[in-house]
């Protein structure tokens, strides 16, 4: 299972990427831990790697008043260690044990995990329930697109020919808000077969408001529940009201069945994680 | 393309193809056949190296991405021929049986242990995940992770003092 | 001055440990030889076709590449792999070296790239271009066995072999019995995975025309004859070589089609060749097992007591029958009673073909199966007499009294039908193993929903085949240095054989392990000698170093006793000196210059059988299947321990494997007959977070009869209770429920299904 042969570029610019990005079939490397095994599979055999790694910049994390920025080339260990990070968005800092292993986190990438579109990751499913903004630049300048709509499919992106992911913008959260991530694979680091990212906050009469419900693992690609969040806006969260709502996650998904799970399975799954992840959001 | 890194002290230049890996490059041009390659795809652990201080997969790494770094293999955890407390604390405890999966495990724990002496067993088990075994069924490394974290503990206390 | 040694029982660090954890292990991967070309195998896509067309025109055009191999470049008939264990009707399933006119399996290789350096070969796999004509494909036992689909025209018949197990008047029993009970139960495939994939190294040298090939495992004398009967050498010009090996369990170190192609090209093209297998070939290419499925019955005593077994094993060995490929089967229907008297027995295990990848060994072949069979009919069969299931096992234990105690004989056999346990009382273990669980303490908790979990207690038992025949042999030198150097027939696949062989020998010639250097495993130290498989390395091995060592010292003391002009009966050796009466010695290294050196054998078709209980304490999430196990105890008798570190480290790392079986492995095919599995994260094996919890006790009360050390095999025992006592405490979890699990794994979909089905049924009642 040896790479297939490709060029290799280490560009010091993101000026100098793009234009290395122009390259038919080139692609972007980041911290290479999605990318090189589907090239060892012979999945892809892009022409040429962009090496992101001499880029300054591209691995700062970044908050402001209003929100998160995180460089392409952050890593899952940078979140995981990053303190400020653990206080202004905890359910992204949260679900970084569920990310592959040891040794993926110390290389893995937010901009990889994004442009990888696994659609049982969990950054991208944090990336769409958080509404993520994603900065992109190419040969035709730049633009940026919300996280709900840079997903296409599995393993597809509406990432233009070249295009490269400059930054990730996670607005910030207020203090008080409710959340949780719950999320099932079968072994430590396995993709999921089901999760669950949601947050919501509380109005006066501790109703539930701004309820934002995420899945992965359980469609083909990371996406809102709408039904659920509606179920959930405007009430207080009871045992009905959950059962509700996950009545409405079951029925709105549309999972894939692969080896590893049936789509009834998956489904179900969706329900018991939601209302496991509500639960611990509420308590 | 000339790559130059500093592996277990020592200063290599090498000129591997891009395509190739880390592990492959270590294994091929630096002859350090110690790191294992166990699946090729990132899944299995066996080829863990600590580059720059962190555990990582030398398969998921081209050679070309090495470039300036600073690499530790399993040739260089013991610089003569004692072998260090981990590496006692796996033979006393029997942490391995065919050891082809060991120096990765012995790699990922190093790192593991040096950057967090203190690490819980729990803790352990989970970096551990990221390392496969089908000999042992991981209750003699883990053991043997226990027996030896007292040591990079003391290291850590000698460092501070 | 030395008493005795008593290397033998104490927990020796490894010697083998030194070098594998300073990276200095030689595995076959580590090997390069000047001027090698690498190999890279084109493999049929697709479950069952006749081939067309091989065009090989681009590939060779490549540039690095430097020929390609098909079945057109054997000279003749292509070969057939033979069976190490022949029976009358599996000739015509021999599987060939190459693919001919047919594909049978998804990965047969159809042909060889042979290029200057792996990335080329891989490269050049592209560039040939397969036409195949895809074929309906054999894939579930309804069609195999119908025969639907015929995989070979002749003899036209999809079943390979039906075995007999028979003993006593079967219908007599069922006749006579007050309860009978009958379950239809399947395990699923799977396969070993050792952490190294397999490899190869073969060099010719054109001018001895003699073969040199690295990367022997399990078997390397065997290999060697088949080697050269296929290359149509001699013996003699064959060498097999071991390096490290990184794991085996059954399946690697078998004579594989790959096996032969390296060793063909090398001496085609002059050449050293290598070969690594890649983690994705090796999935569809190393051997599976255990996929198995029964409907099997046992007849009860309204007093609990067996009366007998009757009923059918379905195993699907593949699309061809590999050289063991047949002893899954045949241990299936042996085994199947266990550790149990049940005075009358009739089983047939039918061995199907199937396009799927050729079966072999797995850790416990055939035993695994039969195990999770029986313990999940003892376990209906308690309910169905209302008993308690602890009660009735324990009634139809076998005891010491009843040693030797007869097991079915099985036919066709290669003439070795029958075999006793060789000693033991299975109560023992049994008992033991629920005072260290503490199984009275538990059963509070045994059926309960505590915290949303539903916790359940689980129960079986084994017997464990081991030592497995029919020799070994083992030769001794005393060395210039004082040291003895043994080299030994059997094989080192990561067990840990360099340090028991070497316990064992010191202690046989009374001196310090630390003079003994042991040599395994290559044709080159040895005439013959037979390797490591079914548990039998230390017993057979350690027998064969006892004798040479014997042999060794009295040839010592009669060259000791010509140096001092005495008589050898007047001297004793103590820590390698004969010393005489009158104050003189002479020591190991003042003879080395003498060649006093001794040959070693021991013969035995008589295997042992170590036995033994596990229980587990498991809690299931019934929201997703999650089975996390709490507690797993497992006690077994092995006569005598050599070393209770290694010994310990065998039985909980088969133990690990054993979860893997149970929840988590499972080789997928789709219905034209392609693997779904192609990765390590598809083929779900254990990891460090599942299985904490797992608690051995090794006991050594029975010594086995049958050998001078009175050890028994124990490298396998470990795995065979565990998918019974699994399912079975899953069973008690869930009786809510009424689940009663008969598939294997029983992952977390599967058991949520289970949970699923049963409050179907509930609801409809």
């Amino acid at each position: 299972m040896k790479l297939p042969d490709f060029d290799y570029h280490s560009p010091t610019s993101l000026d100098e990427a793009i234009t290395l990005m122009a390259t038919p079939n080139a692609r972007v490397l980041a911290g290479g831990q999605s990318l090189l095994p589907i090239m060892a599979f012979r999945l892809a055999a892009p022409s040429a790697l962009v090496d992101l790694r001499k880029i300054k910049g591209l691995d700062k994390i970044e908050i402001t008043q209003d929100a998160i920025h995180l460089g392409p080339m952050v890593r899952w260990r940078d979140v995981e260690r990053h303190e400020g990070l653990a206080a202004a968005l905890p359910l992204l800092t949260q679900a970084m044990e569920h990310v592959a292993h040891y040794q993926i986190r110390n290389r893995g990438t937010v901009g990889g995990s994004l442009a990888h579109a696994d659609p049982a990751a969990e950054f991208p499913g944090i990336a769409v329930t958080c509404d993520a903004r994603i900065h992109l630049a190419g040969a035709n300048g730049k633009r940026v697109v919300a996280a709900g709509d840079l997903f296409v499919g599995p393993l597809e992106t509406c990432l233009q020919d070249g295009e490269i992911i400059t930054s990730i913008e996670l607005p910030r959260w207020p203090q008080a808000r409710r959340w949780a991530f719950e999320e099932f694979s079968q072994r430590r680091g396995d993709f999921a077969l089901a999760g669950i990212a949601l947050f919501y906050d509380l109005d006066g009469e501790r109703r539930a408001q701004n309820v934002h419900i995420g899945v992965i693992g359980a469609t083909d690609r990371p996406r809102r529940l709408p039904g659920a969040e509606a179920a959930l806006n405007g009430q207080a969260l009871s045992d009905e009201v959950i059962a509700k709502a996950c009545a409405a996650a079951c029925a709105e998904v549309d999972p894939p069945t692969d080896i590893h799970g049936s789509a009834e399975y998956r489904r179900s799954l969706v329900g018991t994680l939601l209302q496991r992840a509500l639960v611990k959001a509420s308590s | 393309m000339s790559v130059q890194f500093v592996v277990n002290g020592r200063k290599v230049e090498v000129d591997p193809p891009a395509r190739m890996t880390l592990a492959d490059c270590l294994r091929q041009q630096v002859k350090l056949t110690g790191t294992h390659v166990g699946c090729e795809h990132g899944v299995c652990g066996a080829c863990t190296v600590i580059v720059d201080g962190e555990a990582m997969r030398s398969c998921l790494m081209l050679a070309a991405q090495a470039d300036g770094a600073t690499i530790m293999t399993i040739e260089g955890l013991s610089s003569d021929a004692e072998l260090t407390p981990l590496q006692l604390a796996f033979k006393k405890n029997h942490g391995l049986q065919c050891g082809f999966c060991t120096p990765g495990v012995l790699m990922t724990l190093h790192a593991l242990l040096t950057q967090e002496p203190y690490a819980s067993e729990e803790r352990i088990r989970d970096v551990l995940s990221g390392n496969l075994c089908r000999c042992t069924g991981y209750i003699p490394i883990i053991e043997s992770a226990l027996e030896a974290r007292a040591a990079y503990q003391d290291q850590a206390r000698s460092a501070q003092a | 001055m030395r008493t005795v040694n008593t290397y033998i029982g104490s927990p020796v660090e490894r010697v083998e440990d030194y070098r594998f954890l300073r990276g200095e292990g030689q595995y076959v991967g580590d090997l390069v030889r000047e001027g090698q070309w690498h190999a890279a195998f084109v493999r049929s896509p697709v479950g069952h076709g006749v081939i067309r067309n091989i065009d090989c025109s681009a590939a060779l055009a490549w540039p690095g590449v430097k020929a390609v191999l098909t079945a057109a470049d054997i000279e003749g008939e292509i070969p057939k792999i033979p069976f190490r264990r022949p029976n009358p009707t599996i000739g015509p399933y021999a599987q060939p070296i190459i693919a001919s006119g047919k594909v049978r399996y998804f990965g047969e290789p159809v042909a060889v790239i042979l290029a200057e350096s792996a990335e080329i070969a891989e490269d050049a796999l592209a560039a040939i271009v397969l036409d195949i004509e895809q074929l309906p494909a054999a894939i579930d036992r309804q069609t195999c066995m119908s025969d639907k689909v015929v995989l070979f025209d002749h003899p036209g018949s999809n079943i390979a072999t039906v075995f007999h197990a028979n003993k006593g008047e079967v219908d007599a029993a069922f006749a006579a019995a007050d309860v009978t009970v009958r379950g239809q139960f399947s395990t699923q495939r799977q396969t070993a995975l050792p952490m190294e994939t397999r490899g190869l190294l073969a060099e010719w040298d054109p001018k001895s025309n003699h073969l040199t090939v690295y990367g022997a495992a399990k078997l390397p004398f065997f290999n060697r004859k088949t080697m050269a009967d296929l290359m149509g050498l001699p013996e003699t010009a064959v060498d097999y070589i071991e390096v490290d090996v990184g794991g085996g369990f059954g399946a690697r170190g078998e004579f594989y089609p790959e096996d032969f192609l390296v060793a063909f090209a090398a001496r085609k093209f002059h050449k050293p060749i290598r070969w690594i297998e890649d983690r994705r070939e090796h999935l569809t290419a190393i051997g599976h097992s255990r996929e198995a499925e029964c409907d099997v019955e046992l007849a009860f005593s309204k007093d609990g007591t067996l009366l007998g077994m009757r009923g059918d094993l379905f195993v699907n060995v593949g699309a061809y029958v590999r050289p063991n490929g047949m002893t899954p089967v045949r241990n299936a229907a042996q085994f199947m009673s266990g550790p149990y008297r049940i005075p009358a027995i009739h089983l047939q295990a039918h061995a199907y073909v199937s396009n799927k990848t050729p079966a072999g060994t797995y850790r416990g072949p055939g035993r695994y199966e039969g195990s999770f069979f029986i313990e999940r009919l003892m376990d209906l069969g308690a309910a169905r007499l209302g008993m308690d299931r602890l009660a009735l096992r324990r009634r139809n234990l076998v005891t010491d009294a009843e040693m030797p105690y007869p097991l079915a004989p099985v036919l066709p056999s290669d003439g070795r039908a029958e075999t006793n346990c060789d000693s033991g009382d299975y109560r023992v273990c049994f008992d033991k193993c629920l005072e260290e669980f503490g199984w009275a303490q538990k059963a509070e908790f045994d059926g309960k929903l505590i915290d949303g979990r539903y916790h359940g207690l689980g129960i079986a038992c084994f017997i464990e085949g081991g030592a497995s025949g029919p020799s070994e042999t083992a030769r001794m030198e005393i060395e210039a240095d004082g040291s003895v150097a043994v080299y030994a027939g059997s094989s080192a696949i990561g067990q840990g054989l360099e340090t028991v062989l070497s316990q064992i020998a010191a202690d046989a010639l009374e001196i310090s392990i630390d003079r003994i250097k042991l040599y395994h495993g290559s044709t080159t130290y040895l005439k013959e000698g037979w390797g490591s498989y079914g548990s039998r390395a230390t017993v057979m091995g350690g027998s064969a170093v006892i004798d040479a060592a014997t042999k060794l010292l009295e040839a010592f003391k009669v060259a000791a006793a010509s140096r001092l002009k005495l008589d050898p009966s007047e001297l004793t050796i103590v820590d390698g000196v004969a010393r005489a009466k009158d104050g003189r010695s002479v020591p190991f290294d003042e003879v080395a210059s003498m060649e006093i050196k001794a040959d070693g054998r021991f013969d035995n078709w008589k295997p042992t059988y170590s036995y033994g209980t596990s229980a587990v304490h498991l809690a299931v999430d019934p929201g997703t299947g999650h089975v996390d196990v709490i507690d797993y105890t497992i006690v077994d008798d092995v006569g005598r321990i050599i070393n209770p570190l290694t010994l310990h480290g065998q039985v909980t790392g088969a133990v690990v494997q054993g979860f893997g079986s149970a929840f988590s492995e499972e080789l997928v095919y789709d219905a034209d007959g392609t693997l779904l599995v192609g990765s390590l994260a598809d083929y779900l094996i254990p990891v460090a977070t599942d299985y904490p919890h797992v608690h051995c006790v090794s006991m050594e009360s029975f010594p086995s009869p049958i050998n001078p050390l009175g050890a028994k095999g124990a490298g396998e025992g470990g795995i065979i209770s565990v998918g019974g006592a699994v399912a079975n405490a899953v069973a008690s979890a869930l009786r809510d429920f009424g689940v009663q699990p008969s598939r294997m794994p029983l992952n977390p979909q599967r058991v949520w299904e289970l949970i699923q089905d049963g409050k179907k049924a509930l609801a409809s009642t």
